[in-house]
């Protein structure tokens, strides 16, 4: 079991400027290095583990202390001293529940946990219906319960009213839609055993039951899964006619004077604050952000994006799995020296000899701002780093031995985040109740995201997939010599062309997925103003994503219609709530990645890679020089590190009619895939036998080149495996040297075509 | 080699299936026969519970068999076996496989 783990506030950070580590340590204490990292592969059949300590004002020996995630989101109301004093009250609310049987749990709490007293609209424990718990300190709690389980993923009108002068309580649980059969209707009065509430001072709180703070994060418990939407409390009981009025997003006028919160959810959608329509601006805040923009109870199917019909999208969907900020203290940070070369680099901790006593936490240092320190620049794709970050595929999905043709080989980070799914899971994966994540942060350890990492979808071999593949990369920058910055995806959407205008060439990594809107219009300016793209890799430019307004460090996916989706996003729900823009594939936003790097996703499989065989266009006496040093029929990267080949993983295929340019040339094409590979479910209009590697024309990766507009120029290899061939024969080898024939052209003033 | 015909919606091995069992054990990763291939489908296809998988003890060169449990945060189950190479583990686990499937025990 890890003994240690970390994450940083940044990923990525220039000279002069500062990043905070935060530590999770089981030892007394633990030693921090900064590292350059070179190779993170730890093969012995390849070229070895390979990174430089680098001395700097952060190493050191640091004392070491437990911190923990306080996973589970809700909706916190501080300052709501007339909800806390309440004695007569109506709680009401919308709610979809998506685990009524999982154990108690909260939608509306007024409640003082260390006093155990006030209300509670909850879900019971034990029958999964609704109930009211109330509570006058010492131990006198009572909680009443409809007994009528609530129907999974099914809409209700829930509401629980305490009338202090009368005693009594009145429950109502009333599906929105009968099923013949089922018994989960009730409207109930009991004897309320307390004629008066205590006042407390706790925050109220929606989805959740507040119990303390926590070095300034609030822990709650009790959370509840599924979707809340027009909560309310009056401070009397209510009639049934005025539930009704008030389940509409306007406090009707004769109830203005009783009604003491409102909360609008279907308002502030792109951000983090939950409005009030009350005067007493009760507003409150999301915490570990729960999924916004979310199909509510009202919803009719006539519209399908939040901003054309925002009244019918007043749901929020909490789960008792999200996460956002850790929040851990900061145990040491780093002040970038000023003369510190940019790359990537890591801290990295250790607090024993063992492997268990090693955590990294890697990141980018950039050049300084505004300048550019060498011809190349490595594009570091942390947004799809954040798609991936803590995924637990191997452990959760049958389909991962399937996909992967073998066993599946977990490494001790794996067995780490299985046992600690408060470090939250990646948008390969589902939450506790089924619902696909939708977003994923970087401020929590991502142990995936590691040099030395194995995944078990990187293939037979080295194992390697997304950031320790990438190493792969950068050791052959450094391996042959070159000279250049490191720049990431964060850089990219914020300040677009600008980022890497200043670079003669850009190398992707050997996946980059995931791409805003402004990251997309940043490269496709680039290649139209002279900027030429080495892109290394498969499956690059595939789903559309949004980071957050106002939060930093997380993204946005929604698994929308098409594509190859580990969750499905709910009709109604493909658009982002973090920016209103329409996600899922680009493909499906009328940019599919033919457009942008001349070949798409087209298979995949995570067996066994193969080569790639020489086509007509390579041999093209304007662009022959790509080929140089190569035979006339050589297979090219029928050896390497990611199972066995240079092509594998996921593969590109280049596409006229979804957009390669008509000047592109196809180099080479790969073949003789296993049947693991199969065509991407998004050709798949009819479906039909045949679509395996032994059968499928499309499963192949296309390496392709073509010049662009101003001198510059695209070059794609179409794998995801192809840098793990890089390094074979210590670099001398026939992918090395035509990566090393592009990116020589690439960052020379040659023409690009002869 | 069916335990019975019960079980319509699945492939079943049939005894005619016994033949690919010597070409898995020559190629246990990479390229099948279709039969083959459909074999696997099912054998690797399982559940999580109870199900096999490898946890690396030294990268690339041993490994230690373990089982999900199917269970969100339920630790994996650590087996005694250890390998030294991916189809020494493969041809372990699909014996174990086979048995359950079929009721055969193989040898060697």
């Amino acid at each position: 079991m890890m003994k240690i783990t970390a994450y940083a506030d940044q990923v990525s950070v220039a000279p002069g400027e500062t990043i905070n580590f935060m530590v999770n340590c089981a030892a007394k204490s633990y030693k921090a290095d900064i590292v350059k990292l070179i190779c993170g592969d730890t093969n012995p059949d390849g070229p070895g583990y390979q990174e430089k300590v680098i001395r700097t004002p952060a190493t050191g020996t640091y004392r070491g202390r437990k911190q923990v995630i306080h996973a589970g989101s809700f909706v916190e109301i501080g300052n709501a001293a007339a909800l806390n004093q309440l004695q007569s009250f109506n709680m009401q609310a919308m709610i979809w529940p998506t685990t009524p049987a999982k154990g108690r749990q909260t939608i509306i709490s007024n409640w003082s946990h260390r006093k155990q007293c006030g209300a509670q609209l909850i879900i019971d424990a034990d029958n999964g219906g609704i109930g009211l718990c109330l509570g006058t300190g010492k131990g006198n709690v009572q909680t009443v319960v409809t007994g009528k389980p609530l129907l999974v993923r099914e809409w209700y009108f829930v509401a629980a009213s305490y009338d202090a002068n009368k005693k009594t309580i009145q429950l109502i649980q009333e599906p929105l839609h009968t099923h013949v059969g089922c018994n989960d209707q009730a409207r109930q009065k009991h004897v309320a055993k307390f004629a008066k509430l205590p006042t407390h001072t706790e925050p109220v709180t929606l989805g959740a039951q507040f119990v303390r703070y926590d070095k300034g994060r609030s822990v709650c418990q009790q959370h509840y899964n599924g979707k809340i939407d027009s909560p309310r409390i009056a401070s009397r009981v209510l009639d049934r006619g005025e539930m009704e009025a008030l389940k509409r997003n306007a406090i009707p006028g004769e109830l203005v004077g009783d009604v003491v919160a409102a909360w609008d959810f279907s308002t502030d959608i792109t951000g983090t604050r939950v409005r009030d329509m009350t005067e007493n601006r009760y507003h409150g805040e999301i915490v570990n952000l729960p999924v916004r923009g979310m199909t509510g109870w009202n919803w009719n199917g006539e519209e399908m994006s939040w901003k054309h019909a925002p009244e019918q999208y007043g749901a929020i969907h909490f789960h008792d799995d999200d996460l956002y900020d850790a929040g851990w203290d900061v145990d040491f940070s780093l002040t970038v020296p000023k003369n510190l070369k940019s790359g990537l680099y890591a801290a990295r901790l250790r607090c024993g000899d063992d492997d268990e006593s090693e955590d990294y936490v890697p990141f980018a240092i950039l050049p300084p701002r505004g300048e550019v320190t060498a011809k190349i620049c490595f594009l570091l794709p942390t947004g799809s780093y954040m798609a991936y970050a803590n995924e637990h595929m191997a452990v959760d999905v049958p389909i991962a031995q399937l996909l992967s043709g073998r066993l599946v080989e977990h490494d001790r980070q794996d067995i780490y985040r299985h046992e600690h799914r408060e470090y939250g899971a990646s948008c390969y994966d589902t939450h506790s109740d089924g619902s696909g994540i939708c977003y994923s942060s970087r401020l929590r350890p991502i142990l995936n995201m590691r040099p030395k990492y194995r995944a078990w979808i990187g293939g037979k071999g080295s194992a390697l997939w997304q950031f320790n593949a990438d190493t792969h990369i950068i050791a052959w920058l450094e391996a042959l010599g070159y000279d250049y910055d490191v720049v990431t995806d964060e850089e990219l959407h914020q300040d677009g062309l600008a980022a890497i205008a200043g670079y003669d060439a850009v190398l992707s990594s050997s996946h980059p997925e995931y791409q805003s809107r402004q990251m997309w219009d940043a490269m496709d300016a680039y290649q139209q103003t002279g900027g030429r793209l080495m892109y290394l890799g498969g499956n690059g430019w595939y789903w559309r994503i949004a980071y957050h307004c106002e939060l930093p460090g997380v993204m946005e996916v929604r698994r929308g219609e098409g594509g190859i989706r580990a969750w499905e996003a709910r009709t109604g729900e493909y658009y982002h709530s973090f920016t209103g823009e329409y996600g899922g594939l680009w493909r499906r936003n009328g940019r599919a990645p033919q457009r942008i790097v001349g070949t798409g996703f087209s298979a995949q499989g995570f067996d066994i890679s193969s080569y790639y065989a020489r086509k007509p266009d390579s041999y093209k006496k304007e662009i022959r020089w790509i080929m140089a040093g190569l035979g006339k029929d050589e297979r090219i990267g029928d050896f390497g590190l990611v199972g066995g080949g240079a092509a594998g993983l996921e593969l590109d295929r280049a596409d006229a009619n979804l957009g390669t340019p008509p000047g592109a040339y196809v180099l080479a094409s790969s073949e003789k895939h296993t049947d693991i590979y199969l065509v991407v479910c998004e050709e798949l209009l009819i479906n039909y036998p045949g679509l395996g590697g032994h059968e499928s024309p499309l499963v192949r990766a296309d390496m392709v080149f073509y010049p662009t507009s101003n001198g510059g120029g695209l070059f794609a290899t179409s794998s995801i495996a192809w840098s793990g061939s890089l390094s074979h024969n210590n670099y001398k080898n026939n992918v090395s040297r035509i990566t090393k024939n592009v990116l020589d052209r690439f960052i020379s003033n040659k023409p690009l075509l002869e | 080699m069916a335990k019975s015909k019960q079980d319509r919606d699945n492939y079943m091995p049939t005894p005619d299936d016994r033949l690919l069992i010597e070409e898995f054990k020559q190629n246990p990763i990479g390229h099948h026969s279709p039969d083959l291939q459909r074999l696997l489908n099912r054998l690797r296809g399982a559940p999580m519970a109870d199900k096999h998988c490898l946890v690396v003890v030294e990268p690339n060169r041993q490994w230690r068999l373990a089982k999900t449990t199917g269970i969100r945060g339920e630790p994996v189950k650590l087996l005694p076996q250890r390998f030294s190479n991916l189809s020494d583990a493969e041809w372990h686990v699909f014996k174990v496989r086979w048995k359950a499937l079929t009721g055969e025990t193989l040898t060697k």
